[in-house]
């Protein structure tokens, strides 16, 4: 079969972005309308289901943000800021708003320093590799909702952590982990911590693998140390890659909700509810359309907020490069 | 461990010559057994749980390997006194589908950005990561009432079309990076061979790109299988619901049932773990494809 021998000769080594990059040339002027044609009706269904399943849906949250749509109340018409306002003296959005980015930087930070460390000794060629790489990719691919059940699990009050904290006499009494105001969001951010560390590790991995094996050579014959080569070479140039990696994972770890959903259910005391879960519970258990999604519009907000920081940085970065 | 990741400096030593010290040797591969540990303990501890009977899970004392004296009691519970099946059929259905059309609709829409002059690329691949980037309970509410309106909430086709949508950024950015790697000359032949583009990328563009469609497919397929917000929210009989509602809802009378919740875990997990076993390293070039270059 032809095409298989068109697969061997341009099946890429590494990721296909290595291979050259290629734009098409912009057309002439006068391309006919028909040659158009075929491309925009080729894009047609995904931007169709992208309108109808994400697009529209955002734009009319932002709207019914302004509403005081209740399933309670019976309410729905238009009362300008009254959410934005109940949102800046609602004590509980503004506990669950910090206690989210606090969940948001914490594992983002420990996720990007634990998968840099992953990723560094994932490069190195080493006997049984391979299985390291495959071991490293099992708790990506396990449902949050399992993760979640199993680290209650494990932190039970008579779950295998708090067994091994008392054989070790570091503490006295079972430790009640997910009963206490203060140690449920840490546990939830262990688990997160555990889930996706491995994501990043790849996505570092293959930002490594892009830097030139001549650069390390030529480190090495200059007589620079490990480390600095690590710290002049590989991070500078690994950067951009650290930067959307984390980007991504700020992003994802801001919209938490299976964990304290299935964990905790925001408890004890609110400790552990999330912006995802607030909202969660005004818009589904309190029937609050209207405040539920003066929450979710917030939210998206600080998304923004968070993208575009990261961008910046990215774009400075680009910029010192060019 | 920081010592260990970035290895103090060895003056003028060869790559080769650096892990050859012992103690330093030791020191990595102590790690690289850490690495592997914390990845899959928590699993395996699982599968454990799954075989003890309930009177080992009880004690504090945990039971290390439940041989002798391991159960499939939890399995049994699963599958007869808690029905849990039909969560299985459903979540295969709803997440099937969604994937096989979620995969035709980025096909289409990679290949027209990628290799056909579209007119404003640039766009539609932003409008793709703005999308990828919303929250999901920033959409939730929306959809709940276009659904009902449709008449399709708590229906498979309902949560199915979500999830087509869901999908698709992370489908058509992968695609879309495979298939600009293919050089040009490829499908001019297929052109000057009287191929329409369907064809051409029929024939000639997704068996190139295979190794990059095998990934999309199922980073698509997991993203489905593992949702929970969405699911809660449109399946709203339980006959309906998918596998995260049946394990975040699945609850005992007195007490918690860890045996029955690690089987039913376990069930659920398995084929996904085997899966991205057998595709690991085309699940690696597709996420660094998608993810890193874009």
């Amino acid at each position: 079969m032809s095409s298989t021998s068109v697969a061997s000769k341009t099946s890429p080594a590494g990721p296909p972005g290595h291979a050259e990059r290629r734009h098409p040339k912009p057309r002439r002027p006068g391309t006919p309308w028909r040659q158009l044609l075929a491309p925009v009706l080729l894009v047609v269904p995904m931007l169709a289901a992208l309108l109808a399943v994400s697009l529209y849906p955002v734009l009319r949250t932002i709207w019914m943000a302004f509403r005081n749509t209740s399933l309670e109340t019976q309410g729905d018409r238009f009362t300008g800021l009254a959410n934005v306002r109940h949102l800046a003296s609602d004590a509980m959005f503004w506990k669950a708003w910090r206690q989210t980015c606090e969940f948001t930087a914490v594992t983002t930070i420990v996720e990007t320093l634990l998968g840099l460390v992953i990723a560094l000794a994932l490069f190195k060629t080493f006997r049984g590799r391979g299985l390291v790489r495959a071991a490293v990719l099992v708790p990506w691919a396990i449902p949050t909702v399992v993760t979640a059940r199993m680290f209650s699990w494990l932190f039970d009050q008579g779950g295998l952590v708090n067994y091994l904290l008392v054989r070790l006499h570091l503490v006295a009494q079972p430790v009640n982990f997910l009963g206490s105001t203060t140690l449920a969001l840490p546990t939830l951010m262990v688990a997160d911590i555990w889930k996706t560390t491995p994501f990043m590790a790849l996505l570092l991995l293959a930002g490594l693998q892009t830097i030139p094996p001549d650069l390390a050579e030529a480190a090495r014959i200059d007589g620079a140390s490990a480390w600095g080569y690590f710290r002049r070479i590989r991070l500078p140039l690994l950067m951009p890659t650290l930067l959307v990696a984390s980007l991504l994972r700020a992003l994802d770890a801001f919209r938490v909700f299976d964990l304290p959903y299935v964990v905790t259910g925001g408890g004890p005391a609110s400790s552990t509810q999330t912006m995802s879960t607030y909202a969660y519970n005004t818009l589904f258990s309190g029937l609050e359309l209207g405040y539920g999604s003066t929450i979710a519009t917030a939210m998206f907000v600080t998304e923004l907020i968070i993208a575009g920081v990261f961008g910046l940085f990215i774009v400075r970065r680009l910029r010192q490069e060019a | 461990m920081a010592a260990i990741a970035h290895p103090a400096p060895v003056a003028k030593t060869r790559k080769s010559t650096r892990l050859r010290h012992p103690l330093r040797r030791g020191s990595f591969g102590l790690l690289v057994v850490v690495i592997a540990v914390w990845s899959l303990f928590p699993f395996a501890w699982q599968v454990i749980t799954s075989f003890e009977p309930d009177r080992d899970l009880s004690r504090f004392a945990p039971t290390w390997l439940p041989i002798p004296g391991g159960t499939l009691q939890h399995y049994r519970n699963v599958f007869v006194a808690k029905d849990f099946a039909p969560y299985i059929v459903n979540s295969v259905i709803v997440d099937v589908s969604a994937t096989a059309i979620a995969l035709v609709f980025a096909a289409l829409a990679a290949y027209s950005v990628a290799r056909l002059p579209l007119p404003g690329k640039g766009v539609v691949l932003a409008l793709v990561l703005a999308v990828s980037m919303f929250p999901q309970i920033s959409i939730v509410t929306p959809l709940y009432q276009i659904l009902i309106s449709l008449h399709l909430i708590d229906t498979y086709p309902g949560l199915s079309g979500v999830y087509i949508g869901l999908a698709l950024p992370l489908m058509v950015y992968i695609l879309w990076g495979h298939f600009r790697a293919i050089p040009k000359e490829i499908d001019e032949a297929a052109r000057i061979d009287g191929a329409g583009p369907l064809r051409a990328l029929w024939r000639v563009i997704i068996p190139v790109a295979l190794p990059g469609v095998v990934p999309a497919a199922l980073l698509g397929f997991i993203a489905s299988w593992n949702e929970l917000l969405l699911a809660l929210s449109i399946m709203t009989s339980p006959p309906r619901q998918t596998i995260p509602v049946g394990i975040a809802n699945f609850t005992g009378l007195y007490s918690i049932p860890w045996g029955d919740i690690a089987a039913a875990s376990v069930v659920v997990t398995v084929p996904l773990v085997v899966l991205v076993l057998i595709f690991q390293k085309r699940i690696v070039e597709g996420v660094t494809a998608g993810a890193v270059k874009g």
